[in-house]
């Protein structure tokens, strides 16, 4: 994308869009260098760890060679899917994140707290309880539509007024299409046991117990959705320094939030579709990502799409071992861990500036 | 003794003779401002007041006689008054009324309370559903049902204590330099998702009954409440409603900043205390009755301000607005074929009333 190039070109001398020199340049290579090593080492921990702890050597030998062995069982049919599943989902979620909090400019956006995993999972419901889908397999378009249609809500409804917006909006605007739909959904599960049974289990957000083809139905999605994301960067970097700047520097500032909103749909529709309604990896990411990088979207996109997969890979290993015999889903570990985050980000002052 | 009314001036009445006016009983000539008594009378919240009322007696009225056994009104106030026919008394006295009573009572608790939290929060999203009460409140229930095989009783002690210690966290977490009311909300919503998360936990680790009972439980529900439901609630409100009146006056000032506030003598963290207090045992109590009926302490708040066109907590109005609508959402949810719980329908009415509200402001460009 050009417009990043445009910004330097005019030297805008806001620390919002520092001039990148070599020696930063080089540390934040090191840096993502170094958040790949780190989600590679989770990765491999979600594949040896769990009820049954594997040797990293033997890890390695089954994922290369099937010789049939118990071990190559466990970590080529059950772990390596999930793995990768959760690769997907948590880069899905980190960069749905990041694009929210962007476009509405507000640092608690978030895919749970803004409603748009709970648009998905109102619209699973309803295919499982009214269309009788089979709650394995068929969920990708309800999820997908679903996503669609809450984040188009509570956009429309918590977004930029004419004299912008305003965190407690976009939260307010949250609430409310969670609660409604949350209501629909208790409404269908109450009068269909079958369907509560379902959903009972798929709400919480698990990567347990997910196949390959889980993968191959909704990673094409995500793909496309993070296709979407990438090369807005250069334009979320100029809208950063306001609408009207943004603007200025030839960004269409309509075009940038229709395409966000058609991005992120396709990651939190995947996403929800993959593994349920995982709340707080996108809301939390970003702003460790923020620590490191700087407000940079160039820089910050492709650290969350590194950092929120670690996150959720050793929240999935974390919580299969903190319960022996059992598991904790995963989606409870990331709002376990999640939610003080967000909390002490409420009670910082200056909450109202990304 | 002489009664004197005086006009005062007015922000908002539209029309003149909707002014508030000031009664004075017993003044003395020449010191306007002495009097025994004085107090301000709005005739326009006397009109919503009334018609309140008037809306509250013709949906108990439906309530009472319509359903599937269909009871002539007549026949209805004969019953009442105790001298029906054995199959109406039995249908009236003991299934419809304390049903009704309780929808009334828990209605006004919810909304007087919510009309506390709003008033000290400063914000229509500041009611005890949104800053994670009723999260809480959910989350002492789910341990009584799923872990502890608790009676009714028990599940309603439970849910009342994890309600208090939910709000007592929030408070103290949002507390730094004082709580300021943004910052509460914030915070009420980031616990509240830290405990849905452990609701949930204890949901998929529940069987299959306790569980539905537990989601039936969740969304509050207003079947089968009878008479050992509404002396309870009753009390509370007799304690808790005229407390709520008395500190809703000095709430009024409250609004108008803390340091206007501390200027005129007011004790600012103490009456934002006492009041957050008194809304959470009103919550408690209608939590404790009916389970979290969301949304109508988070509606009927903004109903009133609307109706009575008042600022203030406006509490009283509050109430009667939160007790027509939960005993309307209750007769609609009785109308439904399945029998929805209550919630379901508050959530709904309240959630669309909430949109309508936001898309309003969004076009007048509020922030």
């Amino acid at each position: 994308m050009d417009q990043a190039g445009d910004v330097r070109a005019i030297a805008v001398p806001v620390p919002l869009l520092p001039v990148v020199g070599g020696s930063r340049r080089a540390r934040l290579f090191l840096g993502l260098a170094g958040c790949a090593v780190l989600l590679a080492a989770a990765a491999f921990a979600s594949l040896a760890l769990g009820t049954k702890p594997i040797a990293l050597g033997t890890v390695l030998h089954a994922l290369f060679h099937h010789d049939n062995s118990d071990d190559a069982l466990i970590v080529r049919d059950l772990r390596l899917p999930r793995t990768v599943i959760g690769l997907a989902v948590g880069a899905a979620l980190g960069l749905a994140g990041t694009l929210m909090q962007a476009v509405t400019r507000n640092p608690l956006a978030d895919p749970g707290l803004l409603g748009v995993n709970m648009g998905a999972s109102a619209a699973v419901v309803v295919g499982i309880a009214v269309l009788h889908l089979d709650p394995q397999t068929a969920q990708v378009w309800p999820a997908l539509l679903g996503a669609g249609i809450a984040a188009l809500l509570v956009h429309t409804l918590g977004g930029r007024g004419p004299r912008g917006t305003a965190p407690i909006r976009l939260a307010l605007a949250g609430a409310t299409v969670s609660a409604v739909l949350g209501a629909l959904v208790s409404a269908l599960t109450l009068s269909d046991r079958a369907a509560f049974q379902d959903f009972r289990f798929w709400s919480v957000g698990s990567l347990a117990g997910r196949s390959s083809a889980v993968l191959g139905q909704t990673g094409g999605f995500m793909a496309v959705g993070a296709l979407i994301a990438l090369p807005l960067a250069g334009s979320l970097n100029a809208l950063a320094l306001g609408e009207d700047t943004g603007r200025a520097l030839g960004v269409h500032p309509g075009r940038v939030g229709a395409l966000a909103l058609v991005s992120v749909t396709l990651l939190c529709g995947g996403a929800v579709a993959a593994a349920g309604p995982i709340g707080f990896v996108g809301l939390a990411v970003p702003h460790a990502a923020r620590q490191i990088t700087g407000p940079d979207h160039r820089w910050l996109l492709p650290y969350t799409m590194l950092l929120a997969p670690t996150l959720l890979l050793a929240a999935d290993v974390v919580g299969r071992l903190i319960a022996p015999p059992g598991e904790v889903d995963v989606g409870i570990v990331t709002a376990l861990v999640g939610a003080p985050v967000f909390i002490l980000l409420a009670r910082r002052r200056r909450v109202r500036q990304v | 003794m002489r009664a004197r009314i005086s006009t005062a001036p007015a922000g908002s009445g539209r029309a003149a003779r909707l002014r508030p006016v000031t009664v004075r009983i017993g003044a003395k000539r020449g010191r306007p401002g002495r009097s025994a008594i004085s107090f301000r009378l709005s005739p326009r919240a006397c009109l919503v007041i009334a018609a309140l009322v008037a809306a509250g007696l013709v949906i108990s009225a439906l309530t009472l006689s319509t359903g599937s056994y269909h009871v002539p009104l007549s026949d209805v106030v004969r019953t009442v008054l105790g001298n029906g026919s054995t199959l109406d008394r039995f249908i009236i006295t003991r299934l419809r009324e304390p049903r009704l009573l309780t929808a009334l009572a828990v209605g006004a608790a919810l909304g007087a309370g919510g009309a506390l939290f709003q008033s000290v929060s400063r914000n229509p999203l500041g009611s005890p559903d949104i800053i994670g009460f009723d999260t809480g409140a959910a989350t002492g229930a789910l341990v009584v049902i799923t872990l502890i095989h608790g009676t009714a009783a028990q599940t309603a002690a439970g849910a009342v204590l994890g309600g208090l210690a939910t709000a007592a966290a929030v408070y103290f977490l949002a507390m730094r330099h004082g709580v300021h009311g943004y910052r509460l909300i914030l915070v009420g919503i980031g616990v509240g998702a830290l405990l849905s998360a452990v609701n949930g936990y204890l949901l998929i680790r529940a069987s299959e009954n306790d569980a539905q009972s537990a989601a039936l439980w969740l969304i509050g529900s207003l079947n089968g409440r009878g008479w050992d439901y509404v002396g309870p609630e009753a009390l509370a409100l007799a304690v808790l409603l005229p407390a709520a009146w008395w500190i809703s006056r000095a709430l009024g000032v409250l609004e108008l900043g803390d340091d206007l506030s501390r200027g005129l003598g007011l004790r600012v963290e103490w009456l934002r205390g006492t009041a957050l207090l008194v809304g959470v045992a009103l919550a408690a109590s209608a939590t404790a009755a009916a389970g979290p009926v969301g949304f109508v302490a988070l509606s009927a708040p903004q109903i009133a301000r609307r109706l009575t066109a008042t600022a203030g907590p406006n509490t009283l109005t509050s109430a009667l607005a939160g007790a027509v609508l939960l005993a309307g959402s209750d007769l609609a949810a009785q109308r439904f074929p399945s029998g929805l719980p209550v919630g379901v329908v508050t959530a709904v009415l309240g959630g669309l009333y909430l949109a309508w509200l936001l898309s309003r402001e969004w076009r007048k460009g509020r922030p």
